[in-house]
């Protein structure tokens, strides 16, 4: 039997393949465009509408989703639909989303003076301003309180960043200090258990300078109640759709806008204020709201410190296997484990980093340097130096078996001619090899990065941590505190979507992390490749 | 190591110091004295208990079919063969009477004496002046003054400075074939050897670029000395001074080259150079 023509010149084979491909292509993309209609629609500020329930109750809220309603067996099956509101004002219902059957609805609007409300805890809240007071002298009323209330929004966003100031930074400095001080102390007082000489001078000099630091915390104490006196004399009450009214400081708005009075520019000044916060805040309400800054951060630093250490080793190792070690049985098989070890589970790294470097080599720095501070320990426990280590421990065979590719690409001739100009082995390798390594030793690096940024596994058990305090790198001497634990956006991801105790709220902020995790990525390799086309630009070998 | 003797040994007479003795032209001085030297890459002998005397300042070619070890034996001149693992070399090379396979020789101190020019031109992917004095650099020279000396005399002297003057910032790849080996010629005398050795340095190259480069050798030998891989027979007649014919790593006959194209003395030599094999 004469098989077609099509398929005689394989034109199957191309169909079964291209489709594997496009199969491929298609679902990347559709998990980007989920990601990205997800997560950036959550910034948007759209428009809040109340519905009259045929029960006479009202319900204002931006209308999250509308979806028919599943009745199996029954004719009506997904024929009806309901609506998802977004009603906030948690402290005074105790939830803040509900579904509504489309056919409950009696009537629907926008009212012109619905307004959001972003506030410091509970959620937004959704409701008219009806009384601005400053004490218990009323400062406007009605459709007035808008106009009065914008400068106080702007003077409390003043207000608080000076607040934040002291408490933070300023306080913060006066108890880092004081803890540095209490250290001191345990140190001296550890000394005198070893050799029972007794140091008063020293001691007096810790208790002089906790003193003096306790003065300076007291003065600061009483700026700070100047500050709270005059920043938080001005309330304003909202009232919400079913008439309950609520009372709340200015100082606790951080945002408020007339959702259904915007225009176009308006609404997006309000879309890229939140975005801008969300990049550049500090978490609040357990991680549901606020930003993810410190995540951000961390994320970039730890993949840093990992590269710093999963690079020079990758390549120093690779420089041993492909240039100095005699290629016999032993080396393949060296090879192959190395190969091996790239497809090992995180999660078995993570826990050889909590027992090798966390408990073995921080308990042994603690041991030897911090033992005043035992038992409480100092490197003993998870911090986002371990967590570095960890992750270029797991990603140091991708870099070993880039690296000795990138190697064994360097031409025998180039080798050649330095030795011959009378360079010694380690001369060539310095000055010719590894330039001419460098952009596949750097295509390990970007397939490490990839690797490393997105691990989270091993990270929970070795240093992160869901709120951390503390940046790594601050202000205090030494600057940089690797002892520190930290916040990562994979692991915010993770505790945001599935150790929140508010879902709904935090469903949208697991879309939006994931798309500045998906960022930072895109970023760090970015860097890498147009660092690496640079070099390979520069180095390429002669096509002659 | 084993020195098979292989059945074309019968046929065969192997010319020694005694020729080359009474064939010794230019100074009279021997620079490199081969003696005894056999070669094996494991158990595969490339080179059979070869002797030669290689003459100052003069240019003597290697010639001979594929695979006959020519490269094997030019690249023990200066123990580039140290780089392949499981190379047994027995025998004495000298160069001014220093032998550079003993123990105490220092091996960088032999290739700084004795240069190398490759078949495949192969510049660093440097700037042209990088590549120039990458040999000084090594050697830990880092004076600005004498490097731009070295730069320049050495690219003069490869016949190349004229062409590359205004572009010694330029990648050393953005030459062309001729002139990139001319880089490497001029990056091989930088370091101002004693001898340089060439493996077939024109074969990559057209005519003319070709004639350059033996040009060129014809000067260098006025300082330097220089042996020469071709299987070009024109260009060994026309750059050497002497030639040796090798034939499965013996050497067949070793000759003043006039003589040798001439009035070859071995019947295996005659039908070579006349082209009846290789
Ligand atoms: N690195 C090596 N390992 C093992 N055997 C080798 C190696 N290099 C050369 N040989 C062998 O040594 C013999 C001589 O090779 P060589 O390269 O010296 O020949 P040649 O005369 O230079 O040939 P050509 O004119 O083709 O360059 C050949 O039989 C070759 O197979
Ligand atoms: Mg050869």
């Amino acid at each position: 039997m004469k098989l077609p023509l099509s398929v005689r010149r394989g034109d199957p084979m191309v169909w079964f393949t291209g489709s594997a491909l496009g199969t491929c292509l298609l679902l990347i993309a559709g998990l980007i465009v989920i990601v990205l209609t997800n997560g950036l629609g959550f910034f948007w500020p759209s428009a809040l509408v109340e519905l009259t329930l045929k029960d006479g109750s009202k319900w204002l809220g931006e209308q999250i989703r509308r979806q028919p309603i599943p009745n199996p067996g029954s004719p009506d099956h997904l024929r009806e639909h309901r609506v998802q509101l977004k009603l906030g004002n948690r402290d005074l219902l105790g939830y803040d989303f509900k579904w509504i059957d489309e056919k409950e609805i009696a009537s629907r609007r926008e009212p012109a003076d619905a307004f959001y409300v972003e506030r410091r805890e509970y959620g937004p809240l959704l409701g008219a301003p009806v009384l601005l007071k400053d004490g218990e002298r009323v400062l406007a009323e009605g459709d007035a309180v808008w106009a009065a209330l914008q400068p106080l929004v702007a003077k409390a966003e003043h207000d608080r960043a000076a607040i934040e100031q002291i408490e933070k930074h300023e306080i913060g400095e006066i108890n880092y200090r004081i803890e540095q001080q209490r250290l001191a102390l345990k140190r001296i007082e550890y000394r005198e258990k070893q050799d029972g000489v007794k140091r008063e001078a020293e001691r007096s000099a810790v208790a002089a300078a906790v003193a003096a630091q306790e003065e300076r915390f007291r003065g600061k104490q009483q700026e700070l109640d100047r500050l709270l006196a005059t920043a938080a004399t001005t309330y304003v009450t909202f009232r919400a759709a079913d008439g309950t009214e609520k009372e709340l400081s200015t100082l606790d708005i951080y945002r408020i806008y007339p959702a259904n009075q915007l225009g176009l520019g308006g609404r997006l000044a309000v879309y890229a204020g939140r975005i801008w916060e969300f990049v550049s805040a500090d978490p609040r309400e357990s991680n549901t709201e606020g930003g993810i800054f410190p995540a951000i951060f961390g994320t970039v630093m730890m993949v840093i410190i990992m590269s710093l250490m999963a690079v020079p080793f990758g390549v120093l190792a690779a420089l041993y296997l492909r240039e100095y070690a005699k290629q016999g049985p032993l080396v393949r098989i060296v090879r192959i484990a190395v190969n091996n070890l790239a497809g090992v589970p995180s999660i078995v790294f993570g826990v050889f980093g909590l027992g090798f470097f966390v408990y073995f080599v921080g308990g042994g720095i603690d041991r030897m340097f911090f033992p005043e501070a035992l038992p409480t320990p100092t490197y003993g426990t998870g911090g986002i130096l371990w967590a570095s280590l960890t992750l270029a421990l797991l990603t140091v065979p991708v870099v070993i078996v880039a690296s000795e590719e990138a190697l064994a690409a360097v031409p025998r001739s180039m080798r050649e001619a330095s030795i011959a100009t009378g360079a010694t082995k380690f001369q060539t390798i310095l000055h010719v090899v590894l330039p001419a390594a460098a952009p596949g030793i750097l295509t390990g690096l970007i397939l490490a990065m990839a690797r490393g940024a997105g691990e989270v596994a091993p990270l929970m058990i070795t240093g992160v941590v869901k709120l951390a305090p503390e940046l790594p790198l601050d202000g205090f001497f030494p600057f940089f505190h690797p002892d520190r634990k930290f916040m990562h956006l994979g692991f915010h991801i993770y505790d945001v979507g599935f150790q929140s105790p508010n879902v709904e709220a935090a469903m949208p902020m697991v879309y939006t992390t994931t798309i500045f995790l998906l960022l930072i990525i895109v970023a760090l390799n970015l860097t890498a490749i147009v660092v690496r086309n640079r070099l390979r630009r520069k180095y390429q070998t002669s096509a002659f | 190591m084993t020195a098979v003797a292989s059945p074309q040994d019968t046929g065969i007479r192997i010319r020694t110091e005694v020729k080359t003795q009474e064939t010794s032209a230019g100074t009279g001085q021997s620079a490199i004295s081969i003696e005894n030297v056999s070669l094996s890459y494991g158990d595969n002998q490339a080179l059979h208990d070869i002797s030669m005397e290689i003459g100052e300042r003069q240019v003597t070619a290697f010639i001979g079919p594929s695979g006959c070890g020519k490269s094997t034996l030019l690249r023990c001149l200066n123990r580039m063969n140290d780089l392949i693992d499981d190379v047994t070399v027995t025998g004495r090379i000298t160069v001014r009477g220093q032998d550079i396979y003993s123990p105490a020789t220092d091996v960088i101190e032999v290739r700084r004496r004795v240069g190398m020019v490759f078949q495949k031109s192969n510049p660093f992917p440097k700037s042209i002046y990088e590549n120039v004095v990458y040999g000084l650099r090594i050697a830990g020279i880092s004076d600005k003054k004498v490097l731009d000396e070295a730069c320049e005399r050495s690219l003069r002297g490869a016949a190349l400075w004229d062409e590359v003057k205004d572009r010694l910032d330029e990648s050393g790849l953005g030459l062309s074939g001729g002139q990139m080996q001319r880089l490497c010629i001029a990056r091989a005398i930088a370091v101002e050897p004693e001898i340089i050795l060439m493996d077939e340095p024109c074969s990559a190259l057209d005519p003319i670029a070709t004639l350059k480069i033996e040009e060129l050798i014809y000067s260098l030998k006025e300082r330097y000395t220089i042996v020469i891989v071709t299987h070009n027979l024109q260009q060994a007649a026309r750059v050497s001074d002497r030639t040796a014919f090798f034939w499965l790593g013996r050497l067949v006959e070793y000759d003043q080259t006039p003589d040798m194209f001439t009035r070859p003395k071995d019947k295996l030599t005659e039908d070579y150079i006349t082209g009846r094999f290789g």
